[in-house]
């Protein structure tokens, strides 16, 4: 699942639980989760090397 | 108020009695009570019986050890059999607590007296004490300022002089932040040192428990109670002239408020005069720290309170409802990304202390922060409070490293600074070995 469409439908889970207040932290979890998943300690199954020489 | 230390001297000179000091701190409670809010439970009846018992027993020549008859005070997030556990939430209305935690066990067998349950921030999730169910602590130095949290009442229990020491749980930081916000000691053991059983947990990943106390010594000798060491001495101090410290200025000094700076840079100018060998190193992925952190300590709090979140949303306080309902969007992936991250931040960790015998870096980039306050401005910018006072602690949640806050002066309006030890892993009586020589240098008193 990518970000935006994370974002997205969680938003509108948020919205249908009657809990728009949460569209502002959500937003930030995602620019989070963008960092988190552009780390390069993160696994890959291509087998990309990360910076650091390592198989991913 | 004495330390533990002195207090024990004292005793056994007979020159007070544990009931004597038991009271003074009980008087201290209904006096400042009202003012600093630091106590949701005072238990003065059970703590004159316990202080009676101490008394008796010494008299009749059984000594348990340094912590016998000494009051301390304990976040009401732990188990205290027959007491309620609040966690400072409504969501525990009616809870009363069958057992006591092994913490607390050890602590009784070790002969302390229990003084009370103190405020926190709600279920431990943040780092003001400001969401709580019995209104914000206040800090003793300033009652216009937050304590720190989660473990605020604590931290102000000790700085008001209700209670000699005090237990605080800390899972981003919250031992280290509030004794940095009210100027005394605070310990974050090893991973997994200090049992979490009996504790209402924030992130079972990442909760530690240990001691606030006015001094490392002190700290120390409550330690080694919590692990059911009562007699356990104080270790040398670490001689300073060789000693090998090292600050990761990278990210550690990049936010810090200008006076946070200048005591930090004081403390070690003090360290290098002394004699001690300080260097600098870098984690590599300190950038990735807030993220690893946000995704580990938002699942797991979340998974914990799902079924309350389902069926009482309405009694948590609002911030710690919506922080805890984000956390249920985490997605399993990225938990697992976080744990690599942690792993990864481990190894940094470990590698940076192969050389070192400590790192050494600021506890909280500001002073305590006015009560209310969403952001500081720090060179001009506003930064959000939560963010920078989780920064330079919740690091060593993610990597289970021993992390000790201590005193290193006050700002120019006399509000604490402190600066953070870094202990290797599983090395916690090398790092309070470390801090016992550093004490007075990182304090900037006469030795």
């Amino acid at each position: 699942m990518t970000i935006e469409s994370w974002l997205q439908a969680a938003i509108a889970d948020a919205e249908r639980r009657g809990l728009p207040e949460l569209k502002p932290i959500l937003e930030a979890l995602a620019r989070s989760t963008r960092a988190l998943r552009a780390a390069d300690f993160n696994d890959d199954a291509s087998g990309r090397q990360s910076a650091d020489g390592r198989t991913r | 108020m004495m330390t533990i230390e002195q207090f024990g001297r004292r005793l056994r000179a007979r020159e007070l009695t544990a009931v004597r000091v038991t009271e003074e701190c009980l008087r201290r409670i209904e006096a400042d009570n009202p003012r600093l809010n630091a106590f949701i439970t005072v238990m003065a009846d059970q703590a004159l019986r316990q202080a009676r018992e101490a008394d008796q027993e010494l008299a009749a020549g059984n000594d348990r050890g340094p912590l016998h008859g000494v009051p301390i005070s304990i976040k009401d997030l732990l188990d205290i059999r027959g007491v309620p556990t609040t966690a400072a939430s409504r969501v525990r209305e009616g809870h009363v607590a069958s057992h006591d935690a092994p913490t607390i066990v050890h602590l009784r067998q070790a002969g302390a007296v229990l003084v009370g349950k103190t405020n926190l921030h709600e279920f431990a999730f943040g780092t003001t004490n400001e969401d709580s169910a019995f209104g914000p602590a206040r800090n003793p130095h300033d009652p216009t300022r937050s304590p720190g949290g989660s473990s605020g009442g604590s931290a102000a229990s000790v700085a008001a002089g209700m209670a000699l020491a005090t237990i605080g749980t800390d899972t981003g930081g919250s031992i280290r932040i509030p004794a940095a916000a009210c100027g005394i000691v605070g310990l974050k053991p090893s991973l997994g040192e200090v049992s979490i059983d009996g504790v209402v947990p924030l992130s079972r990943t990442l909760d530690h428990v240990g001691p606030l106390a006015q001094s490392v010594t002190d700290a120390c000798l409550v330690y080694h109670a919590l692990m059911g060491d009562a007699g356990a001495k104080p270790p040398a101090p670490m001689p300073i002239p060789g000693l090998r410290l090292a600050v990761p200025r990278k990210y550690f000094c990049d936010l810090l408020d200008g006076e946070v700076r200048a005591r930090f840079e004081e403390a070690l100018e003090r360290l290098r005069t002394a004699g001690a060998h300080i260097d600098e190193v870098e984690i590599q992925h300190a950038s990735d720290i807030a993220p690893v952190y946000l995704h580990l300590v938002m699942a797991d709090a979340a998974a914990y309170h799902a079924t309350a979140l389902e069926t009482m949303p309405e009694k948590y306080t609002p911030n710690v409802r919506l922080r805890l309902e984000m956390g249920r969007y985490v997605l399993g992936e990225d938990y697992v990304r976080a744990l690599a991250g942690r792993e990864r931040l481990r190894r940094e960790v470990d590698a940076a202390l192969s050389q070192h015998d400590a790192l050494i870096l600021p506890t909280l980039p500001i002073p305590a922060p006015t009560i209310g306050a969403a952001t500081v401005e720090i060179d001009g910018v506003a930064e959000p409070v939560r963010n920078l006072m989780l920064r330079l602690t919740q690091p060593f949640n993610i990597t289970g490293h021993p992390a000790m806050a201590m005193p290193s002066g006050n700002s120019a309006d006399g509000l604490p600074c402190s600066v953070q030890l870094v202990g290797r892993s599983r090395q916690t009586d090398a790092l309070i070995r470390v801090a016992l020589a550093c004490e007075s240098p990182i304090s900037g008193s006469a030795t």
